[in-house]
């Protein structure tokens, strides 16, 4: 479904990204394992078309995707972006709306505001209230029932589960499973390796940028360097 | 109304049309530009030296100088929206790009550079401004109500996240920019056409400054704070004529006093409104 190969993304004279590749296949859940700074928001960044690759490619079924932001958009990539970016002046229902921004179907819109009232119990008892003033795990549904408002093959989620309480946690990676089961494909982040890797098919471990490993997510949790380093489960020696 | 309040009151209201552009593009938008004063040089001098040199009608020619001041407004707005430039970034590319074009003016034969141009007719009465300046505020009412006023307040809030929904950034910024630089460019040649004579001296940064300074002292996210900003900025210096040099001290303090006690600005995110009776139906939230 997304296929990149060989990127190179540079902030100035820092390279961020260096040669990399992984693929996503369609209604898997892959997600993207790093510590701070391995160029986990760049990679997200640069697929969504907000920052520019230096060199490299990504193809999108099977074809050269967008520069621009509002095209990936429009191709059905959509991303929620770390720390959630809601509308904090705007209620609950009109955050949702936003993300139908590019939509004209209007009774689509509705159906799908319907949909998501039905699976974030939050969203329906806190239509009008303002975004801003919801918890952060509320926020964070909110985000991404705002996502999947623009209706995405591929709904990308950078940090899903930054700053909420592990219950909360619990709640935001049953819903992302739900997601997919809906038929979205789903490529995310998280700095919370252990329960990203239980809910993958695949992943995929970056480190300065490069490719270092990848397997399916119960392979990865049973590796060794993957354990020491990044699940910070170390085999005293 | 004597002649003195009257110049008064054309003075303010050329300042409320360009200080509306500025609302735009800084209030709606969350674009600080300190070159403005470009914009509306350009306008007062094409406008001039269409009705001096070439006879051309007087609204024609500043119809004319406004759209060249938008044209004007792609030279500094294409490249650094293309690369992203925010806030003070942008803030300090466009300080540059109007001292440079106040330079060039200096410079030109057409212009006869620093020594001005005088004998401008004087076209501009207090009718045909105030029409001008009613539209104009209309104009920027229906474009913070439309589509792309929307998208320019999604960005305001929330450059990242309006990127996400599928905004297109870079055009919706090019459009703000163009808007605001048209409208300091229609200022500019009621300007000209009012005081007869203009020299580049009168463009300079400071005037920059002070659309921005009616717009944050008026409200941003308001279309009549900065407005009522606007007169006030223009008359308060005249009212305090009698304190002679210390008028300019009264101001800076008025202003200083303004943030401190309002610091949302006068009118903060609100609307001075007509009465419910005069107001037509209007609908909340709009899709699209």
């Amino acid at each position: 479904m997304l296929q990149i190969n060989q990127l190179n993304v540079s902030y100035g004279s820092i390279q961020a990204l260096r040669d990399l590749s992984l693929s996503i296949e369609p209604g898997q859940i892959v997600s993207l394992i790093g510590s701070n700074g391995a160029g986990k928001s760049t990679l997200m960044m640069t697929i969504a078309g907000v920052i520019r690759q230096s060199s490299g490619e990504i193809l999108f079924e099977g074809e050269v995707l967008d520069k621009q932001a509002y095209k990936v958009l429009a191709r059905g990539i959509g991303l929620v972006p770390e720390r959630r970016r809601l509308y904090a002046n705007l209620t609950v229902k009109e955050n949702l709306l936003m993300g139908a921004f590019l939509r004209k179907d209007n009774s689509g819109i509705k159906a799908d505001f319907e949909r998501m009232a039905a699976t974030f119990p939050i969203i329906a008892q806190r239509e009008k209230q303002l975004a801003g003033t919801l918890s952060g795990g509320e926020q964070q549904m909110v985000a991404i029932a705002r996502g999947l408002m623009s209706r995405p093959k591929l709904l990308m989620l950078d940090e899903p589960s930054l700053g909420l309480a592990p219950m909360i946690i619990d709640q935001v990676f049953s819903i992302i499973r739900e997601i997919r089961a809906a038929g979205t494909t789903i490529f995310m982040t998280e700095q919370n390796a252990v329960k990203a890797l239980e809910n993958s098919d695949y992943a995929y471990v970056i480190e300065s940028g490069q490719n270092v490993i990848a397997g399916s997510g119960g392979d990865l949790l049973k590796d060794e360097t993957v354990r020491n380093t990044y699940l910070g489960i170390r085999t005293q020696s | 109304m004597s002649v003195y309040i009257q110049g008064i009151l054309i003075l303010g209201m050329i300042s409320v049309i360009e200080v509306t552009g500025m609302t735009i593009l800084t209030g709606f938008t969350g674009i600080f530009s300190l070159g403005h004063a470009s914009f509306i040089a350009c306008g007062a001098y094409t406008a001039a030296i269409l009705t001096k040199n070439f006879g051309v009608n007087f609204y024609i020619a500043i119809t004319a100088g406004a759209l060249l001041a938008g044209i004007l407004s792609f030279i500094i707005g294409i490249p650094t929206f293309r690369a992203k430039l925010k806030s003070d970034y942008f803030a300090i590319a466009t300080l540059g790009f109007g001292e440079a074009f106040r330079v060039i003016l200096e410079h030109l034969s057409i212009t006869q550079g620093a020594r001005g141009l005088p004998g401008i007719a004087q076209h501009s009465n207090f009718w045909n401004v105030l029409i001008i300046t009613v539209l104009t505020i209309l104009v920027a009412r229906n474009f913070i109500f439309s589509k792309y006023g929307r998208r320019a307040i999604a960005l305001r809030e929330d450059m990242t996240a309006a990127e996400m929904m599928g905004i297109d950034v870079y055009k919706t910024q090019m459009l703000s920019l163009f808007i605001s630089a048209t409208m300091a460019g229609l200022g500019g040649g009621l300007f000209a056409h009012y005081i007869g004579f203009i020299q580049p001296s009168m463009f300079t940064q400071m005037q920059s400054s002070m659309l921005i300074i009616s717009v944050v002292a008026g409200g941003i996210g308001s279309i009549t704070g900065p407005v009522i900003a606007a007169m006030l900025f223009t008359s308060i210096p005249e009212v305090l004529r009698v304190a002679n040099l210390w008028r300019m001290v009264v101001y800076g303090a008025v202003l200083v006093a303004v943030m401190v006690l309002r610091p949302q600005g006068i009118m903060g995110f609100r609307e001075l409104r007509l009465p419910r009776f005069l107001r037509k139906n209007e609908s909340g939230f709009n899709h699209g």
